[in-house]
């Protein structure tokens, strides 16, 4: 074992420091023996160091500052008071502990330390019999480890166990490993071993037996943990970082200067600076980074606990823990992938019983996996437990009121399981007191959502949940999109930027519709709340040629479109705090220096959702199937029918909006007026003959006619295809918004450019009264919920 | 009220102060020189929309973001007509953090001492009398003692 813990490392410096604190402390107790806030704050440091000291295993530690604790607890009680003799004992103790810990950061064991000297003092004074210690006493244990006494033996054996596990040779470690707060202040690595060997499936906290060498490491210059590692305050980090961001916009400055003068020592000069100013500015990133195995470390723990109150069997596997992650964002991190933890082994594992009857090992499988993808890192939290059941979300939903029947049918399997993002809601059967009180996933989500992440969660029924945290790499800089509205600049984070729609004069005076005043848009075939941004700021649009550019955001799990004048470029902004009065305005959330040292706002994305969309436009919002996706990156899954209209064209049309398929015989339709109807269960089924609308020519001459039927109130229409093709999944993003009369635009399905009917003007050209006569409410909700 | 401002003004008035002068329109203020770090003048500003209208918007200081105060709206002075061109900005440290104040033009350092200052007087009222803490009678003119942590508070 060539390792020495982390946690012993932390250990070591932090009780340094407070050692340091106690002698400043003791020092000044003298001075004024009766300050309770002195002995407090003294009797509070030795505390944590045995506390520390216990739960790492070093016995002769725990045991001086057990008695230790004794003592300063009844002076800090006034059950005793100070005196030189007990300051004395008090300063013996500390010099015992500080060796204690110089011997542990020797070689990872308490060394030949005696204790037994200081720890008799301490008791007598305890005791109230030894008044005075000779003064002989007072020094010996400090100044001469070696003195020879009795070490309890028990703990010789576990020193010397340790001793002889000790590698041959020295491993330099990685700065980042040895003291990840701060590795950039720190010039050379200490020879201590390495803590970034550990296998990935450690499922236990590390040990502590691990050890420094002994033989090699001796002869070079050894630097104290304390010393090779400092505490720097973040906000100095913070001022360094800004500034290198400075000197990297000058760079470009200086590097484009010299590049017009062609050639010559400037340009040389220009190019190292160049190369400077970019290790400079990774230098200081990583200052603020930490490995993710700071939040992991406590989780085996957690589901060893967890696993056994719940009564199952889990293992635990993690990979990817030296992936690292801004500090600030790791402390943000952490509740909701304790929480996502916790669910797993509570809801998400099966008991051993249960287990067993569905063919697996009886002990559940649970993976942590941390890795960087597209400058984010992705945090997933798997079980091999029994899944979530999409019909059971359903139901809940409903149960609890959250969606009606109709927006539960209208919805893809992938869409009913983030219904469990809403708030309020809960599978679990039994409220238990580890999950479960209905405060769960929304939880997560909106904290994952506040600094900049998504969540996405995936399940295979029987086979087990992955939940998806998607977070960027650091605060500070977010890649967003730079958009002109009344002639300012504003930045929208890319996180919450699903897509652009740009409508040029014509068509925005048609498609931009309003709803009782309400500007809404139909985005295949949803209706999406717009919000005038000029409106909301109270400024003047300088857009009067009539075009409207929608930038279709989302937020708390809601979809509105955002009108701009202009959109600029995607750009990597540096994240600028606003002061509190700016942040009391609630439409910014920070602000950013653009390419050219303009300021520019950036947009906060959430309070513009919360402030300017009234209740009722939410709810337009959110009851199209697509609208409670919560991640720009999650596929949009829409399930379509493929249906063939002749001359090779391809037609998809919405599963959700297809009530059933049909075959009738082709004598079977007759003539009313202009329309051809067929009868259909005892009423008049008015029919459109798909390949004239979309102006095609039909290519089937069989006997019978192949039907989509839709159904809302009591009216029905159908549309006459060709043949039906397929039914995929069709990932919307990847959709051309080219499109023609009847048509929403087209799209690639299967290597096939696919035409994606609009089906709302499809109906209507069959039938013009359908949405007037289907029902009263609004027509196309009706027709979403009718349509299965 | 009158008291208040008696103490406050003796505080200021002990010994020596070196102040920075700048004028609005027509009058000169100072503000003490420790609490200047420089003056700067062209920089672009980002409107803020919806913000108090003393906010007079954003600028790019080396990299860090800073507020500009529009020094003429919070003494309830009319608006800066085109004419007056460009303002300058003054940038102070108020509570450590930089706040740039936007001025007319700006003038000298001048020394001053306690035996020429005098509280406003009690006819001053609106939104300056909170702003001014007394005037130094220097020779042909009044330098009026911009307190600038209220100012620089819109």
């Amino acid at each position: 074992m060539d390792e020495m813990d982390e946690i012993v490392q932390e250990f070591l410096v932090e009780s340094h420091e407070n050692l340091d604190q106690l002698d400043r402390d003791l020092v000044a107790l003298e001075q004024q023996p009766d300050s309770r806030d002195l002995l407090a704050s003294i009797f509070r440091t030795i505390h944590t160091i045995k506390g520390t000291s216990g739960f790492l295993a070093f016995g002769q530690l725990e045991s001086v500052t057990h008695v230790g604790e004794n003592l300063l607890a009844r002076l800090r009680d006034g059950k005793m008071r100070m005196t030189p003799e007990t300051t004395d004992v008090l300063l013996a103790m500390v010099d015992t502990v500080r060796e204690l810990l110089a011997a542990i950061e020797a070689d990872g064991t308490e060394g030949d330390v005696d204790v037994t000297a200081v720890v008799a003092r301490v008791t007598a004074v305890l005791e109230g019999r030894a008044p005075a210690a000779p003064a002989e006493a007072v020094v010996d244990p400090v100044l001469d480890p070696a003195v020879d006494l009795p070490v309890a033996p028990q703990v010789a054996d576990e020193a010397d166990a340790t001793v002889d596990e000790t590698p041959d040779e020295p491993e330099p470690v990685a700065l980042e490993d040895l003291a990840p707060e701060l590795p950039a202040a720190v010039p050379a690595p200490a020879p201590v071993a390495a803590t970034e060997t550990r296998e990935p499936d450690t499922t236990e906290p590390e040990t502590t037996e691990a050890a420094a060498p002994q033989d090699g490491g001796e002869g070079k210059a050894k630097r104290n943990l304390a010393e090779s590692s400092i505490r720097v305050d973040v906000d100095l980090l913070d001022s360094l970082m800004r500034l290198v961001g400075e000197l990297v916009l000058t760079r470009n400055q200086i590097v484009r200067q010299a590049g017009e003068q062609a050639g010559g020592e400037l340009n040389g000069a220009a190019q190292r600076l160049n190369l400077i100013a970019t290790e400079l500015q990774e230098g200081v990133m990583k200052t603020r980074m930490q490995p993710m195995d700071h939040l992991w470390a406590k989780l085996p723990r957690v589901v060893r606990d967890l696993g056994s109150i719940c009564g199952k069997k889990v293992s635990l596997d993690m990979f990817g823990r030296e992936t690292e992650l801004d500090r600030s964002l790791l402390e943000s991190v952490k509740d909701p992938l304790t929480h996502l933890v916790r669910n797993a082994v509570d809801h998400g594992l099966e008991s051993p019983e249960q287990r067993r009857a569905a063919g697996k090992p009886e002990e559940g499988l649970l993976t942590l996996r941390a890795y960087h993808e597209g400058g984010q890192v992705v945090v997933e939290v798997a079980d091999d437990g029994a899944g979530i059941d999409p019909a059971r979300v359903a139901a809940k939903a409903v149960e609890r009121g959250l969606r009606t029947q109709g927006q539960i049918d209208a919805m893809s399997q992938a869409d009913l399981l983030q219904l469990i993002f809403l708030p309020g809601f809960s599978t679990a059967a039994a409220v238990t007191n580890v999950s479960g009180r209905g405060v769960g996933m929304d939880v997560v989500r909106t904290n994952i959502e506040a600094i900049g992440g998504t969540i996405e969660v995936e399940s295979v029924l029987g086979r087990g949940t992955t939940c998806r945290l998607r977070i960027p790499l650091t605060l500070a800089i977010v890649p967003a999109l730079t958009v002109e509205c009344s002639g300012d600049r504003y930045a929208i984070p890319q996180v919450s930027l699903l897509e652009l729609v740009a409508l040029d004069a014509d068509r925005a005076a048609a498609e931009v519709e309003d709803v009782n005043g309400a500007p809404v848009y139909r985005l295949r075939g949803d209706l999406l709340p717009l919000v005038n941004l000029a409106e909301v700021l109270h400024v003047e649009s300088d857009r009067s040629d009539g075009h409207v550019l929608i930038a279709v955001l989302q937020a708390e799990g809601r979809r509105f479109g955002l009108v701009i004048d202009r959109v600029l470029s995607t750009e990597e902004i540096v994240v600028k705090p606003l002061t509190t009065r700016l942040k009391a305005v609630g439409a910014f959330s920070g602000a950013t220096i653009l390419g050219d040292g303009r300021v520019a706002l950036i947009l906060d994305v959430q309070s513009l959702a919360r402030n300017a969309l009234s209740q009722e436009a939410l709810e337009h919002g959110s009851t199209g199937r697509e609208s409670v996706l919560d991640t720009t990156d999650a596929a949009e899954q829409v399930s379509m029918l493929i249906a063939g209209i002749g001359g090779g064209r391809r037609v998809a049309i919405p599963l959700s909006s297809v009530t059933r398929l049909e075959q009738v015989p082709t004598s079977s339709v007759e003539v009313v007026g202009s329309r051809e109807v067929v009868q259909y269960r005892g009423s008049i089924l008015p029919l459109l003959r798909l390949d004239s609308h979309l102006g095609a020519m039909s290519e089937r001459h069989g006997e019978d006619l192949a039907m989509v039927v839709y159904s809302a109130g009591g009216r029905s229409v159908a549309i006459v295809v060709d043949e039906i093709v397929d039914i995929v999944d069709e990932d919307t993003r990847s959709r051309s918004d080219i499109d023609d009369h009847g048509l929403l635009g087209s799209t690639l399905i299967r290597d096939r450019i696919v035409e994606v009917l609009d089906v709302r003007s499809a109906i209507l050209a069959a039938d013009p009264r359908f949405f007037v006569d289907a029902d009263e409410a609004d027509p196309y909700e009706a027709q979403l919920e009718g349509a299965l | 009220m009158s008291t208040t401002v008696a103490t406050v003004a003796a505080d200021h008035s002990v010994g020596h102060r070196r102040l920075v002068t700048f004028t609005l329109h027509g009058s000169t203020y100072g503000v003490s020189v420790e609490a200047v770090q420089e003056v700067l003048r062209g920089q672009m500003r980002t409107r803020i929309p919806l913000a108090p209208p003393g906010l007079a918007g954003l600028i790019n200081l080396r990299g860090q973001v800073l507020t500009a105060i529009d020094l003429r709206e919070q003494l309830g002075l009319p608006a800066r007509d085109a004419e007056a061109g460009e303002p300058m900005l003054v940038v102070v440290r108020v509570a450590g953090e930089p706040v740039a104040l936007l001025v007319d033009t700006i003038g000298a350092v001048v020394d001053v001492g306690a035996g020429q200052f005098e509280p406003p007087p009690d006819t001053l009222s609106g939104p300056s009398r909170e702003l001014i803490r007394g005037a130094y009678k220097l020779e042909g003119e009044l330098l009026l003692d911009l307190d600038v942590e209220r100012a620089a508070a819109a």
